[in-house]
């Protein structure tokens, strides 16, 4: 029997990057908060020291700051017809855990969605025909636009202090920037990083090809900041352990150093860590929470009652949570039927080694961060024609290695020994000239067959079953893979390179190599309950006090990285509760 | 029965009335109800921090007394200063109040310790004090017994005292000096009196008594060295404008430095809660007063302390701190302005790098940026080394030599804060 604690307006279940977001701005509204955090507490200085955080064995390969997979983890497979076995060691994606969650780790890649992705399958019916997409293709428009969410991307690029060059001031093409990308309200609040001698050449080549890059808007700061809650931010040192690991430079927007010092000084707010939420709980109608139950490191069950739900754990916790809760329903893959786990999707990036000639090129890969490097975005999402080609969907094109770390940047040409001297002395000839990191970062639309399940067989050590992923990659992603590394690739020959390696994304999913953490959908935002879990204002549409944040809410998956648009919903989501939901609690959408 | 009932709504107030002077929990003649004599205490109270060593951190019992004062003579707990009347202060009379603030006499006649810093208290009026009881009066009594002796032999006979007073003591209150400004006068009256900066940063004798020549010159504090807070040109706040005081003492933080250790307690519940006139006052007055010549050489960049010292700062300190020492302001300390770094005693800069630091956090400066402790990856040679470099890369400073580390290694393993 669960004990019970004292009521409280709002619980959280989860604080990383929208869950501090939601805590902030529902405590500025003078509401009672307690945020659940199943990881442990975690602090700038304290857990990443400058003088230990560059470890990649610990922290790259042995996945210090993830989620250990024998306390929760997921079952794989990918067709319907095979049976998901659980993945016992992290391969594909990093799940996070602890206060501050993925925004500790990432590489700070801050990216808005094109303002044709919030309203894909319109855009592309109407420019293509309907008859053009794939018949088991499940895209769906957001339910928002571009332009309601602006100002939140404003927001929260103020927020972390994003280094950036504008392409696009409110309607203005600006030189040097995306001129792809939606209008922006001001420019970046701190000029672009620095970029590398790699990154400044590839660009070059670009440039000379006819394209147009431009800096990757960047959360590892070119200069110190104060954003606008005061807090201070130092400028990046370009160590290169970004993604990954956490900053002990105060230099990469984070939880940690955009919010939570903030945060932890308000009466009105408590964070209780290492507790697991395992399910939402709902009145004898379903259609109200009466809150959450959590289990702490002892075992011991807690009840903790609040009026008003928010749910901001990773993406695939928030559908497992819904599901496990009974709350929306399941989705039916082969009927097509119910909401909670459609549209579930990941990425599908490609890459392209370049190898240089090591007496005229030294690229000097340790010098970088996690958001550096410098992109074109010719080939995202419709900006470019698609009739011809048969495919739909992109991504961007970038140089961004951000790093030379000495376990994994280990660069050799494709017909080279995997071991051995011959391998030893190639990896000395090429470590610093070649470009490794040719990032194609493209979208994954979202398909009848790829969705999550609760697992029939698996169990967690808490009796629950395990999430069950069942995912694979299809022919339209294939197709824009090889097109897009055709396209990097001669950019890469234009460098002068000798070598050129094309690695495009080809199936079947693999589980077991790191490709993003941007798993996506499952619990999607949209106009119609029949085909979305929540409004569009995140609010669940079978239960009006919960509120669904985080990138379980993209109908599909675009070719930017998704961590500005996941924290401008959550600010898009916190301006409808203050602004409307708290005045009069019920659902903000009538269907 | 209306009659009975009035009748006994009578009889409780007049036992309420009967029972008041014996439960009401303020004591003396100052006045609960005279709203400008108790805030003129909290005022004074603030600035004497009294709810620091008053206080056990945490407890949410403020001024009930309880912590360990650690002094080098051992350590001393602090009294219960709030109302209650058998273990506060509630039954005192005012006389006893002002004797033990400003002479460090107790109501029964014994003699407090320094550590109780009526020495500086001294310099208050007695209104000062009054004013201070009547805020006293305002806080929740708590019932809470203290034990507050507890040196060693033979320290622990408060007739020591007598004699200690006699040779450190001077009573007397602060007289403004009519060829200063106002505002000098009153910053004067700060540090000397109710801030009593000089507890921590002027040098004790032997006894524990302050060396007056050598007035808020910096001195050795549990495990850090409180440095010298005159106009010093390096050691001291030369390099510090009247503003970056001011911003330090409200925020914890400046372009320069952050407060770390006792001095973050000091700003968190102290000199932040200050009204920003008295913080520029202190400011001022600090401003004024001369610092020393410099004493110590400059070493040469090619000393091979400095050379090793050079590439350890390069390698662990420059990313924050900068190759220049400026850091960045408000958030990484500049090294090349600190008297931190310069102070003729390297205990703070050592134990810096050893345990690192965490900055306080405050309304304005909510950030809190930390220092991680390099003790557990650098030796004691290269903690000596790369503190000389700081030392004399942009001014000038005595050599730190390994022994010392190695000395303040073990100190601080003794040390839980």
């Amino acid at each position: 029997m669960a004990r019970k604690l004292p009521k409280k307006d709002v619980v959280i279940v989860g604080l990383g990057w929208t869950g501090s977001i939601m805590a902030h701005e529902l405590t500025d509204e003078g509401l009672d908060v307690i945020a659940i955090e199943r990881g442990p507490w975690r602090d700038s200085p304290t857990d990443f020291p400058t003088n230990y955080m560059q470890d990649e064995l610990r922290y790259r390969i042995r996945h210090e700051l993830f989620l250990r997979p024998d306390q929760t983890t997921f079952t794989f497979r990918n067709k319907m017809d095979q049976t998901a076995l659980p993945i016992r060691s992290w391969g594909a994606f990093m799940p996070p855990n602890g206060v501050g969650g993925g925004g500790v780790h990432w590489n700070a890649e801050t990216w808005r969605f094109a303002p044709s992705d919030f309203v894909l399958k319109t855009h592309l019916t109407e420019r293509y025909g309907a008859s053009f997409l794939p018949d088991d293709m499940t895209i769906q428009d957001w339910g928002i636009t571009y332009d309601e969410l602006e100002p939140h991307y404003d927001q929260f690029e103020y927020l972390c202090g994003t280094s950036g060059t504008a392409g696009n001031l409110n309607g203005q093409i600006q030189d040097g920037g995306n001129p792809f990308e939606g209008p922006r309200s001001r420019p970046y609040p701190t000029p672009a990083q620095k970029q590398g001698y790699g990154h400044t050449l590839w660009a070059k080549a670009a440039a000379e090809l006819g394209y147009k890059p431009f800096p990757q808007p960047s959360g590892n700061l070119s200069r110190a900041y104060t954003n606008p809650l005061g807090l201070r931010m130092g400028p990046c040192t370009y160590c290169g352990f970004c993604e990954w690991f956490g900053c002990g430079n105060y230099s990469k927007a984070s939880p940690q150093t955009t919010i939570l010092p903030v945060l932890i000084r308000k009466s009105n707010f408590v964070v209780r860590d290492n507790s697991e939420v395992t399910r939402i709980n709902t009145d004898r109608s379903g259609k109200r929470a009466t809150g959450v139950t959590f289990v702490d490191t002892s075992g011991e069950e807690w009840e903790q009652p609040a009026d008003l739900v928010i749910l901001s754990a990773y993406s695939m916790f928030n559908v497992q949570l819904l599901l496990l809760s009974k709350i929306g329903q399941p989705y039916d893959p082969a009927a097509n039927t119910g909401v909670v786990g459609r549209n579930f999707t990941h990425q599908a990036t490609s890459s392209v080694d370049g190898f240089f000639d090591s007496s005229k090129f030294n690229f000097n890969p340790f010098i970088a961060s996690g958001a550096i490097g410098m992109c074109i975005d010719e080939f995202n999402g419709d900006n470019f024609d698609h009739g011809p080609l048969g495919f739909v969907g992109g991504g961007y094109l970038g140089q961004v290695q951000t790093n030379g770390r000495p376990i994994e940047t280990t660069p050799v040409p494709s017909g080279t020994p995997k071991w051995g001297p011959q391998w030893k002395t190639a990896v000395r000839d090429n470590y610093l000239s070649s470009l490794k990191g040719g990032s194609i970062h493209a979208s994954f639309y979202s398909y009848r067959d790829v969705y999550l399940d609760l697992d029939p067989a698996y169990k967690d050590r808490l009796g629950r079953p395990l999430m069950r992923m069942t995912i694979d990659f299809h022919d339209n992603e294939i197709k824009a893979a090889n097109y897009l590394t055709d396209k990097y690739a001669e950019i890469v020959k234009a460098m002068g390179a000798h070598q050129v390696d094309k690695k495009p994304r080809k199936g079947p999913y693999d589980i077991t190599t790191y490709q993003t953490t941007h798993l996506n959908g499952g619990a999607i935002m949209g106009a119609d309950p029949k085909t979305s879990v929540t409004n569009r204002y995140l609010q669940s549409w079978d239960v009006s006090n919960l509120f669904v944040l985080g990138a379980s809410a993209f109908p599909q998956n675009a070719g930017y990285n998704p961590t500005g648009t996941v924290a401008a919903l959550a600010y898009w989501s916190a301006a409808a509760i203050r602004g409307q939901y708290l005045k009069n609690p019920g659902p903000l959408v009538h269907a | 029965m209306h009659s009975r009932r009035a009748l006994t709504i009578a009889a409780c107030a007049g036992t309420l009335l009967f029972l008041h002077p014996l439960t009401w929990a303020h004591a003396g003649e100052s006045d609960p109800q005279d709203f400008t004599l108790v805030e003129k205490g909290r005022s004074l109270a603030t600035a004497a921090d009294c709810v620091s060593c008053h206080t056990v951190p945490g407890s949410g019992k403020p001024f009930a007394g309880g912590r360990p004062i650690e002094t080098p003579f051992g350590s001393i707990t602090a009294a219960n200063i709030t109302p209650d009347r058998d273990t506060g202060i509630g039954a005192w009379s005012d006389d006893d109040f002002d004797a033990a603030v400003r002479k460090g006499i107790r109501s029964d006649g014994a003699r407090l310790y320094p550590a109780m810093p009526y020495t500086a208290y001294a310099k208050m009026s007695r209104q000062d004090v009054i004013a201070i009881r009547a805020y006293l009066n305002t806080i929740e009594p708590v019932r809470n017994a203290v034990v507050t002796n507890t040196l060693p032999f033979p320290l622990n006979i408060r007739m020591v005292m007598r004699v200690w007073d006699s040779l450190y003591f001077t009573e007397g209150e602060f007289k403004p000096d009519p060829q200063q400004t106002n505002e000098w006068n009153r910053g004067a009256f700060l540090v000397q009196g109710p801030a009593h900066c000089g507890a921590c940063h002027t040098p004790k004798s032997l006894l524990g008594g302050d060396k007056t020549s050598e007035f808020l010159q910096g001195s050795p504090l549990q495990g850090w060295y409180a440095p010298n807070i005159t106009n010093d040109a390096t050691r001291g706040l030369g390099n510090w404008s009247v503003a970056d005081v001011t911003a330090y003492l409200k925020t914890g933080h400046n372009r320069i430095s952050a407060a770390t250790g006792p001095m973050a307690e000091a700003v968190s519940l102290s000199s932040s809660k200050m009204d920003d006139s008295d913080l520029k006052a202190i400011a001022t007055y600090l401003k004024s007063l001369p610092g020393r010549p410099e004493n110590a050489a400059k070493l040469r960049p090619d000393d091979p302390m400095m050379m090793a010292g050079s590439a350890i700062y390069r390698d662990q300190c420059s990313a924050c701190h900068m190759l220049d020492g400026h850091g960045v302001p408000h958030l990484f300390p500049s090294l090349a302005e600190s008297s931190v770094a310069h102070s003729d005693d390297p205990a703070t800069l050592i134990r810096l790098i050893l345990r690192g630091a965490r900055s306080v956090a405050t309304k304005d400066e909510p950030t809190a940026p930390g220092m991680p402790s390099f003790g557990w990856q650098l030796s004691d040679a290269q903690v000596a080394a790369v503190a000389t470099y700081i030392r004399n890369a942009w001014g000038t400073g005595t050599p730190v030599t390994p022994a010392s580390v190695t000395q303040a290694r073990s100190d601080l393993r003794k040390r839980a804060d």
